[in-house]
């Protein structure tokens, strides 16, 4: 994967109530099976994909956030989660879903809880920025 | 009236709109992402608490599930009801108003 381009998938909005962070997620999971260097970014109500206990069974909609789960095995880089957007909503930092990687048995939660100010760094250190 | 608002308070002003043109008795339905309002702890807490001294407020619960929310984390006095109850409140009022 030397070549690839860093590439970080914004999400701003929640599951269900729009198709904007499904269709985010399939684009990241294509653009990692081409070797770029994929992160993906929960901001404002971004973070509520990965709140964990997501039952779609009343709505009879796909629970396309266990896919999340996923992004380990697809050599993703990081997932980041603003704690301010957190913060705002209620939502605790070790309420999240996991997602692990390491298949060499030390496993590692891709997950990482962020700053604004640190998040800022990781948005303009990539080559592409791409927008739910 | 029925109000039912179906966006989120963190993104859209919908329910800020609803809860100023409202006439107090109303009854509130929160469907789609505008169930995160009823979230209790989030910096929506004070308007929505403001609200239920006015209105009847309800969540639907499929949407409170699809989004991993349970009972526990609901401010009280948010009622949850299943698709039954949104017809009772559809049928029990005259009109209804979507806010979206």
């Amino acid at each position: 994967m030397g070549d690839g381009k860093k590439i970080l998938f914004i999400n701003r909005r929640g599951p269900y109530g729009t198709i904007y962070a499904q269709e985010a997620l399939e684009v990241a999971l294509v653009g990692a099976v081409f070797d770029q260097k994929i992160s993906l970014a929960f901001i404002d109500d971004g973070v509520f994909l990965l709140r964990p206990g997501q039952s779609t069974v009343g709505l009879q909609m796909k629970q396309f956030t266990a896919a999340y789960r996923a992004l380990g095995d697809f050599e993703i880089h990081r997932v980041y989660v603003e704690r301010e957007s957190l913060q705002v909503r209620g939502m605790k930092e070790e309420n999240l879903m996991e997602i692990v990687t390491g298949p060499d048995g030390g496993t590692r939660n891709l997950v990482k809880v962020v700053s604004s100010v640190e998040l800022m760094d990781v948005i303009h250190s990539q080559d592409v920025l791409l927008n739910d | 009236m029925l109000h039912t608002v179906n966006k989120s308070p963190f993104e859209k002003d919908s329910l800020n709109t609803c809860f100023r043109l409202a006439r107090p008795g109303s009854d509130v339905l929160l469907i789609e992402d505008a169930v995160y309002a009823a979230l209790a702890g989030s910096c929506f807490e004070p308007a929505m608490s403001e609200a239920l001294a006015r209105y009847s407020v309800f969540v639907l619960k499929a949407d409170l599930e699809a989004r991993g929310i349970d009972s526990g984390d609901l401010i009280s006095g948010v009622r949850a009801v299943d698709y039954s109850g949104f017809v009772d409140l559809a049928v029990k009022n005259d009109t209804v108003q979507s806010w979206l």
